[in-house]
């Protein structure tokens, strides 16, 4: 015989209910290793993105949990987009996950995912873009912790000086990078020697970034080298809207 | 259940977090997500706030244990471990959740007791559509928390003392004035 407080205590028992499914992607991140530009490369990859980029297979578990605190378990595939991303080089479909990232930090990078692929901006550009002018010591310090190089391009963002400039993978691999994307790193070297830091044509009257797509299409006939954005500005012309040169003055 | 067969239970679950974190940790969470998540959902009354605290939970344990030896692994006793950390969590955003009620404009907040509200109103506002676990949010706190542990979840009167951090024989009156409570409430809504 059952009285009503055992109907009520079966009655709670029954309340219990088995966690949903996926539960556990919300706490665990997945890793893939798969080729990259500059080789194989380590993912790990969260619900939310694409968290963490390493070359280096040896020590990623444990750099990944001293960085985010989260459990690592292997994945059966790779997160969707990044194949055929790597494929085509083409990454801005990709979904990151920044959340372990300040403001600032992400700022910074998600102005360095809108550098086309083939050409590269200097870190003061970055700095003017994200409305923080004069922290261009931060912005390269932020881009030199990118959790996720390779995929966003920190490696497209290089000295005013023409140099390349540092790398989380090493300044060769960063030239090696930006030699695969067509930037002509010679070019940029020559030119920075010559104190050519920006690039204008006289049929355009449109001034830009040696490596941008509109500068690269100038004819030598056409071609105007400029020290500053001043001098070209007060030669006449503009800035162009595409490599937006004006950010960097 | 006593104490002995839970331990011997877990023998191969500390052994595994011993030896390899990851791994030892899907074990963990494998072994006891069903548990964590019933009480968090009975808790909390709404699933989405269930999810929330059974990662988070999960996540924390995770956390503590990268930073634990192994003598450390070796001597927990896991389900409780676990079931600690849930209620700290729950304790403490559901003071905070009561630290800035403003914040919740959609009338849904049902923390006080209707008595002239028939148990089809009340579980057509719960997201969990069940009668019981609505009359369960209408318990004082400590009362929900021991009535859940105790009879939900199943914790013995000395483990939920140690998981609250509470005497037994306060867990002890909190539980059956719970359940007094609840029976008052399903009979009332039951005419």
């Amino acid at each position: 015989m059952n009285s009503p407080e055992d109907r009520l205590l079966d009655r709670l028992a029954d309340l219990t209910t088995d966690a949903p499914a996926g539960l556990l992607d919300r706490i665990a991140a997945r890793w893939v290793r798969v080729d990259g530009p500059l080789g194989e490369m380590s993912v790990a990859f969260t619900d939310h993105g694409i968290a963490y980029v390493r070359t280096d297979p040896g020590d990623f578990t444990a750099s990944f949990r001293a960085r985010f605190g989260r459990p690592l378990l292997p994945a059966d595939r790779p997160p969707a987009g990044l194949l055929p991303a790597l494929r085509t080089g083409r990454t801005s479909g990709l979904r990151f996950d920044l959340r372990g990232l300040t403001d600032f930090q992400r700022d910074v990078l998600l102005a360095a995912r809108t550098i086309p692929r083939g050409e590269v901006r200097p870190y003061s550009w970055i700095a003017h873009r994200i409305g923080r002018p004069k922290a261009v010591r931060a912005v390269g310090t932020a881009l030199g912790n990118n959790p996720v190089p390779l995929l966003i391009p920190c490696h497209r963002v290089t000295r005013s000086d023409g140099q390349t400039g540092d790398y989380v993978f090493g300044r060769e691999a960063k030239e090696t990078l930006l030699r695969t994307e067509s930037v002509n790193v010679d070019e940029m070297r020559t030119l920075a020697a010559r104190g050519v830091f920006y690039v204008a044509s006289d049929t355009t009257g449109v001034v830009c970034f040696p490596t941008c797509h509109n500068a690269r299409r100038i004819t030598p006939r056409h071609r105007h080298g400029f020290r500053t954005l001043a001098q070209a500005a007060a030669a006449g012309f503009r800035p162009c809207r595409s490599c937006h040169p004006d950010l960097a003055a | 259940m006593t104490v002995r067969d839970t331990d011997e239970q877990d023998a191969p679950l500390l052994k595994a977090l011993r030896e390899d974190l990851d791994q030892g940790f899907v074990m963990l969470f494998e072994a006891y997500r069903g548990l964590v998540f019933s009480t968090a959902l009975r808790l909390s009354g709404r699933w989405a706030d269930a999810e929330d605290l059974t990662a988070e939970a999960f996540l924390r344990a995770f956390r503590a244990l990268s930073g634990y030896d192994a003598d450390r692994i070796g001597s927990l006793r896991p389900r409780a471990w676990v079931m600690t950390i849930l209620m700290n969590l729950w304790r403490n955003q559901h003071r905070d959740g009561q630290r800035r009620p403003l914040l919740d404009l959609t009338g849904e907040d049902v923390e006080e007791v209707d008595p002239g509200e028939s148990v089809e109103a009340a579980a057509e506002r719960r997201e969990t559509g069940d009668e019981l676990a609505a009359m369960l949010r209408r318990l004082p706190d400590d009362q929900r928390a021991c009535v859940v542990l105790r009879h939900v979840s199943g914790f013995a009167v000395s483990e939920i003392a140690d998981v609250l951090g509470l005497p037994q024989g306060t867990v002890k009156s909190h539980v059956s004035r719970g359940l007094k409570r609840l029976r008052a409430l399903t009979e009332g809504g039951a005419r």
